[in-house]
């Protein structure tokens, strides 16, 4: 038997979030929608009036158990879709969408710890996903965030995930690559071989590892940590362009 | 009808020719990077590229060998999953054709398999003919390692994910055995003109 088709649906958009400066969460309601795994993304399509349609993928920022669908998307001033997604849309438009996708990016809390997510500006988005079903399940896998972004105002979530590293099973480091605001305590500069060795778990200890991010965040990371001797298979990658074998 | 996106305009390109781009791709200058792990590095000096499995005998090459072997220089158009396309690429590298007179076999599909645990799965009928090939050499300068180098697996007319990055060689099967993306939801054939993106498609 053929799988079935993974359709086309309108969803509603019921609340739009300022993130930062840059990004913006859509909160989608989707009907039909039919759950997803922390870590999948769905592919938007556009359609212009005169019939022009643009599609690209975004991950889910939402956890698998929260009512709504979310999509957390960064403007990249020149795109052509993130601008759309990021500034026109407005609460009751509608936006076609199609998902989940993806089956190799993705953690539940049943695959358990520990686990050692890094995350490049809106790279954060999927494995948010993952940390917000890591606390709704109650998992209590060991979780360290590495976080790098631009400047603090670009830190995506930051309230709510200095509310979620109460738990003493996630520690979270951000690293702050262009300015760092008076009395910043955490760390500067891009993710190093230093920074791992401060703040991620011991390649022995075989964390199941995440890196989401730009192209080049992504290859510098991975490089890292494949020479800081973690086993090549339990890193997972996922790449944000720039647009995108 | 579509639904139309209240607001929505878009970039189309006037200046490409649309009979190149397939329906949901957008052109890119620049060269993007997508997959699922760490790069892979293998020096040339330990890398082999081997045809097994459905064969009368495995056949295994070297770097130096497969570089003795006819390589053909060639222009094409791709096309990714994640919907760029670019145009006119040059590639160099020995065809899938050339490889396969070594071998006897009675196999309609292959796995091409890759440094890194990554497989993909083609029919043969996909990869013969002059439509695929093991190319060492992208624009005239060695493939480099984030590209897939030392040699990928060429497939223009299929999604690129079918164009296994890092490929050490290719397992020939009786059967049709989904890859790595193909087990995890994407279209078993991969045709960008038909938009076979994911299962169902
Ligand atoms: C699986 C997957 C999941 C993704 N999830 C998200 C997500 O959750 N949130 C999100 O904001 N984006 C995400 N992206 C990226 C997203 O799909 C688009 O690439 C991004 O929104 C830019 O699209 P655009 O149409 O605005 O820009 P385009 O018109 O495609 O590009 C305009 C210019 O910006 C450059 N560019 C494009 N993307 C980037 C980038 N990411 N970083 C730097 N430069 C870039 C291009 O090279 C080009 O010069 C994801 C991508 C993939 C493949």
């Amino acid at each position: 038997m053929a799988p079935a088709r993974i359709a086309w649906r309108v969803a509603t958009v019921v609340e739009v979030v300022e993130e930062t400066p840059h990004a913006r969460t859509l909160v989608l309601d989707v009907p039909g929608w039919p759950g997803h795994v922390a870590g999948q993304h769905v592919d938007v399509r556009l359609t212009a009036p005169d019939g022009y349609q643009a599609q690209r993928s975004y991950s889910i920022a939402s956890g698998p158990e929260a009512p709504h669908v979310a999509l957390t998307v960064a403007r990249i001033d020149d795109g052509e879709v993130s601008p759309y997604l990021a500034g026109e849309v407005a609460v009751g438009d509608g936006l076609e969408l199609r998902g989940p996708i993806g089956g190799h990016f993705t953690w539940t809390a049943a695959d358990g710890g520990p686990l050692l997510l890094v995350a490049g500006g809106s790279g954060l988005v999927p494995l948010m996903a993952m940390l917000r079903h890591r606390a709704a399940a109650g998992s209590g896998a060991e979780a360290r965030l590495l976080l790098s972004a631009r400047t603090a105002p670009d830190v995506l979530y930051a309230a709510e995930l200095a509310e979620l590293a109460a738990d003493p099973a996630l520690t979270v480091t951000t690293t702050l690559t262009r300015s760092a605001p008076d009395g910043w305590g955490g760390r500067r500069g891009r993710v190093d071989a230093a920074m791992l060795d401060a703040a991620a778990p011991a390649p022995a200890a075989m964390p199941r590892t995440y890196v989401c991010g730009p192209t080049a965040f992504v290859e510098r990371v991975a490089d890292l940590l494949v020479a800081r001797g973690h086993a090549a298979g339990t890193i997972h990658a996922e790449r944000f362009g720039p647009t995108g074998g | 009808m579509a639904f139309i996106s209240r607001g929505f305009h878009g970039r189309p390109r006037r200046d490409v020719d649309p009979s190149r781009v397939p329906p949901g791709q957008y052109v890119v200058e620049d060269f993007p990077v997508l997959s699922a792990g760490p790069t892979p590095r293998v020096p040339t000096e330990e890398w082999t590229f081997t045809i097994q499995g459905a064969v009368d005998e495995a056949v295994t090459w070297t770097w130096d060998e497969l570089a003795a072997l006819p390589a053909e220089t060639f222009t094409v158009d791709i096309h990714c999953v994640t919907k760029w396309s670019k145009l006119g690429t040059s590639w160099t590298g020995v065809s899938v054709d050339t490889l396969l007179e070594s071998v006897a076999t009675e196999a309609d599909f292959v796995t091409a398999y890759s440094d890194g645990d990554y497989t993909t799965n083609l029919a043969l009928e996909d990869i013969t003919d002059g439509r695929a090939w093991v190319v060492q050499a992208f624009e005239g300068e060695p493939l480099e390692a984030e590209h897939g180098g030392p040699a990928r697996l060429l497939v223009p007319h299929l999604y690129f994910w079918k164009s296994a990055k890092w490929v050490r060689g290719l397992t020939l099967t009786p059967e049709d055995e989904p890859g790595f993306w193909e087990a995890a939801g994407y279209h078993n054939h991969g045709d960008p003109w038909h938009e076979q993106r994911y299962w169902g498609d």
